[in-house]
Formats: structure tokens, sequence, C-alpha cells
């Protein structure tokens, strides 16, 4: 079954579309790259999949079901771009933090056992069980992202929704932080990741998306490689691009 | 016909001995004793004079709901709605008072004040999610608006009300009556009460507003929430804090305990400052006989202050010494990682 549906999404926030006739679908188990240059749409493409924006025209569905009607907040995990901007002076913990991954399972009433297991092998898992108790607000970029990720690990997400969650992370982090996304969907969960680095989603994507307001290309890693959709996109003749960390 | 008016007029006269009852033992009952014993054991005199009990008890009941809603508006950066609110009733009391001498009936005036305080949270919520950022804008539109219709009602009567109005402004222990800290606790336990059920979503919504969204939330929702508890907190809390001051009790017990780690400690640790500011003002404010809610505002910065600068000793006095080993890897990932984000 079809965990995303894009059927010939235009989008807007002014006169200009954002995104343009743009058609794709994800299966569920797949590990989608959405690559494009810097303002080609892609965060907005990914708001429009997850729901948190509605298309102009077209039609997006999520788990069969309308994008923007989805409210099984528990299924999607979304690690917004920048969450290095997060609220600095917020008192909020780390424990507190992934705890919220828990939220959309129980908005009210007390955790149950299941719910605190959840938490804490989520924070396992991203490997930030000694930062459990120190503010988010006074961790490296790094640091919050993983908490982030292991929010939405907590939820037990089917679908991760991650805008460039590698920006601001040093070289180590981010392999093992690829290492862990590689895992994660071995065992399932299907995801959609949003990198400036082509390299490394030509290396862990099962699928890559090339946007640049319309989609240039939707396919295997391999064959996009061997294409001009990136040139295309880019508008250059650049055909690897290069960055260095 | 006869019957059912007859039953139902009944009702309502049960209801209102049942809700006097109520009262009664709350303020009498319980308050009232466990005051007089402290005023016996402690030999302190005010803590027995019932006069003293509501203030103290108005006292208790602001620094629980200003914190608790406060901490929310903070935290997302929109401390200023609680002084546009705050303005909103006063043009609620000015409206009421008008109504009072001009139409002859008797409404209370901090029931106009509640009900112009709420739409004019609801207008606020609405101008924020057409303007978007243009947040500060909205919020001084409605608050000097709402200042302006005051403003204007109180001096189209003869002027008979304007003197009323005083003890809006700046706050007066002596409007406390019996039926107002009746109210006041009501109020309170509705606050903590609604606060208490939509404490997650309000978390996750002043933490992360697109992953709360993401998480399924009708944020819109909350915000509107919000917007009303601090309109219903703003007028609980005016009685004795005044309207220019009421916003305090929002904000300052709140900032002071910022540094506390852990949300909900730091709640705990905002209602707790509150509790202090609040008793402490309200006391001193008795013994000099000046304003309570300025002395009220006066000690919550005091104890903003002193929190700070015990925070910067602390500090100092880490740097002195032995730095803990988790600040010093912190400091060394928002290095390295700071001079990473720049080029990502």
């Amino acid at each position: 079954m079809a965990a995303i549906e894009v059927r010939d999404v235009t989008f807007g926030y002014g006169e200009q579309p954002v995104v343009e006739s743009v058609s794709l679908d994800v299966a569920e188990g797949e590990f989608l790259g959405l690559v494009g240059p810097n303002g080609s749409g892609k965060t907005t493409l990914l708001k429009l999949i997850i729901g948190l924006e509605a298309p102009d025209s077209g039609t997006v569905r999520l788990f069969d079901e309308p994008a923007v009607e989805f409210d099984d907040g528990e299924r999607i995990g979304y690690v917004p771009q920048d969450v290095a901007a997060t609220e600095d002076e917020m008192p909020i913990t780390v424990e507190e933090a992934v705890r919220m991954g828990r939220y959309p399972h129980r908005w009210v009433g007390r955790f149950t056992d299941d719910d605190r297991r959840s938490v804490r092998e989520a924070i396992e898992r991203v490997g930030i069980e000694d930062l459990a108790d120190r503010r988010v607000g006074r961790l490296s970029g790094g640091q919050r992202q993983r908490v982030f990720i292991a929010r939405a690990l907590a939820s037990e997400a089917d679908l991760l929704a991650l805008d460039e969650p590698t920006v601001g992370v040093d070289a180590e982090s981010r392999e093992a932080f690829y290492r862990l996304l590689h895992e994660l969907n071995d065992e399932g969960i299907t995801i959609v990741l949003i990198e400036h680095d082509i390299g490394v989603v030509t290396t862990h994507a099962s699928e890559i998306a090339c946007l640049n307001r319309r989609l240039y290309f939707h396919g295997d890693p391999e064959e996009f490689v061997e294409t001009d959709a990136l040139a295309d996109a880019y508008g250059g003749s650049q055909r690897v691009i290069h960055h260095d960390h | 016909m006869y019957q059912p008016i007859r039953s139902a007029g009944n009702a309502s006269i049960a209801l209102q001995s049942a809700t006097s009852r109520l009262l009664d033992a709350v303020l009498d009952g319980l308050w009232g004793t466990a005051l007089d014993a402290l005023a016996r054991v402690t030999g302190i005199e005010m803590l027995g004079s019932p006069f003293m009990q509501r203030a103290y008890l108005a006292a208790v009941c602001v620094a629980i709901v200003g914190p608790l809603v406060g901490v929310f508006l903070v935290h997302r950066e929109m401390a200023m709605i609680g002084d546009t609110l705050a303005h909103s009733a006063f043009a609620g009391v000015a409206a009421g008072l008008f109504a009072n001498s001009i139409l002859a009936v008797s409404v209370p005036p901090i029931f106009t004040a509640l009900v112009v305080a709420a739409v004019a949270a609801l207008l606020v919520q609405t101008l924020v999610d057409y303007a978007g950022a243009y947040r500060d804008t909205s919020l001084a539109i409605v608050l000097t608006g709402s200042f302006a219709v005051g403003s204007v009602l109180i001096t189209a009567t003869d002027g008979g009300i304007a003197v009323g109005i005083n003890a809006y402004l700046f706050g007066s222990l002596a409007t406390v009556s019996r039926t107002n800290a009746g109210s006041l606790v009501a109020t309170t336990a509705v606050v903590v009460v609604v606060v208490a059920a939509a404490y997650r979503p309000l978390v996750y919504v002043t933490f992360d507003e697109i992953g709360a969204r993401a998480a399924g939330l009708d944020v819109a929702r909350y915000n509107r929430l919000l917007a009303v508890l601090t309109a219903v907190v703003v007028v609980g809390a005016m009685q004795i804090m005044g309207v220019i001051l009421v916003a305090a009790m929002l904000v300052i017990p709140v900032a002071a305990s910022t540094s506390v780690t852990g949300f909900k400690r730091s709640v705990a640790a905002a209602v707790a400052v509150g509790q202090f500011a609040t008793v402490a003002g309200v006391t001193v404010s008795y013994w000099y006989d000046v304003a309570a809610g300025g002395t009220i505002v006066l000690v919550a910065i005091a104890s903003y202050l002193a929190v700070g600068a015990r925070n910067r000793l602390r500090i100092r006095l880490n740097r002195g010494g032995t730095r803990t080993e988790s600040d010093a890897e912190t400091r060394a990932a928002v290095a390295r990682d700071g001079g990473n984000g720049e080029n990502g």
C-alpha cells in the first residue's frame, strides 16, 4: 500500500507556486530522499505530505486518508528544519521533550508502563541517556536533533518526516544518525528525508525525488546518478555537488 | 404551566442557598478556621480579621492561576497578551458601570469585564491568525482600543463612575467582598482543572507548534483556550492587582523560575514565587497602608532579581571551582556545532 500519494499538487504561499504539478507515490517501507536546490519547495512538499499545508490544487493522501484531515498524530514523526532554533528559555528537559512523543497516544491520563518503556527505549536508541535530565535549550544543535528523533521514535511512528536533520551536526554523529535511519527503515518505517548532501542521500535512500518547484526525477538512486535530472533541476552544468563539512 | 416555572424557581433558590452554604463552608469553615488558628498560634492579629482573611485567600488564588497560565504565555513570547486583556477587562468594567448608571440595571462590573476580556481574547487570537507574525501590532491595537473605549465610557456619564474606577485601575484589598472571594476560589478551581486537563497539548504547542500540528493537534483551538484562560485569570486577579499591574502575576513569577530545570518543576517554582510575592505583598500593603497590587509586583520583581543574582553567583562560583564534566562537554559541542551550522 502507498504510504504517501501525491497527485498533481500545486501550492504557493502567494501568487507564485512553490510546488507545481507534483505527483509521486511512496510505498510503505520505502526511504525517500528529497533533494533539490535551496528554495526548491522541498520543505513545502514535506509539509504538504504530512498535512501541515493544504494543496491549492491536486490531492495528497497519507496512509489512504486526505493528508490535511489525517489526525493519527502518533503515526507521524516530524523533525522540523532548524530545531536548533527552538525556544531556548523553556526549561523543558530532554526526557520531558521525548515524552511528548507519547502524547498523541495519551493526551490525558497517566502514562502506562508501555509509554514509559517507549520513552526509555527511544532515549537509549539515539544515545542521549546521559542528557535525559538536561535542558533542551542548553544542548548543541546535534544533541537537540537527537532529542527530536527520539521524540519521533517514542511515538512509534510509521512515517518519519525529516527536514535536513543533520544541519549543524558533526560528521561522526551524522554517520551514526544515518546508520540509525537505515536500521529503522529496515524495521519497516517509511522515511522521507530532505537532505542537501546528495552523496549521503543516494547512499542511504531507496528512492530519490529531485525537486525544483516541479519534480525532475523520481526513482532509484543509481538511475538518478546517471541521468541529467540533477543538472536540470539545479539549472546548471554541475553534476556532482560537494559539501565539505 | 405553573408547575415547572415554580419548580425552576425553587431549584434556583435551592442552588443559591447551596452556593452560599458552600461559600460559608470554604470561607469561614475551612479558610477562616485555619487562619484563626494560625493567628492564635503566631499571635499575628491581622490573620484573624475576616477582611484580611479574604485578602489572603484572594492572594493565594491569584498566585496559583497567574503563573499556571502565564507559563504558557511567557514561553511563547506572548507575555503582552495578559496586559492587553487586562486593558480590555477595564473596558468591560467601564461598560458595566456605565450600564448600571444609565440603564438602571444591576450587572456586576466583574461580569462585564469577564465577557469583554473573553471576547477580546478571541479577537486577538483571530487577529494573530490572520496577521501572522504581526502579533505585537494586533496586541497593541486591541490594548489601546479597549482602553480608549473604557476611557470614553467613563467620561460619557457625569463623572459619577469615575470614582469607582480607581479601585479597578490600581486594585484594592477592600474590593475583595465575600462574593468576590468566593468567585475567585471557584475561578481558580476551574482554571486548575482546565489546565490540568489540557496540560499536554498546551506544553506541546508551547514547545514546538509545528510539531504539535504534525502530531494531530488543533493548535488554533488551544491558542484560543489559552487566550480565554488568560482573560479569566486577568479578571479574577484584577480585583487586588488592578488593571495596570495584573499582567505582572502572569509574567514575573514565571520569569523568576525559568532557571529551574524541568517544565513541571518550573511551574511549581513559579507558583511558589507567586505565593511569596502575593502573601508578602498583601501583608506589607496592610502594614503601611499602600496599594496591594503595586506592593505585590515590587516583591515579585525583587524575588526575580534575587533569583537572578543567586544564579549568577552560582555560575561564578562554578567557574572558579571545578567545572562539571557535562558543562564542559556542552560547551565543546556548542563550539563545534556552532561553527558548522552556519554553512549548512
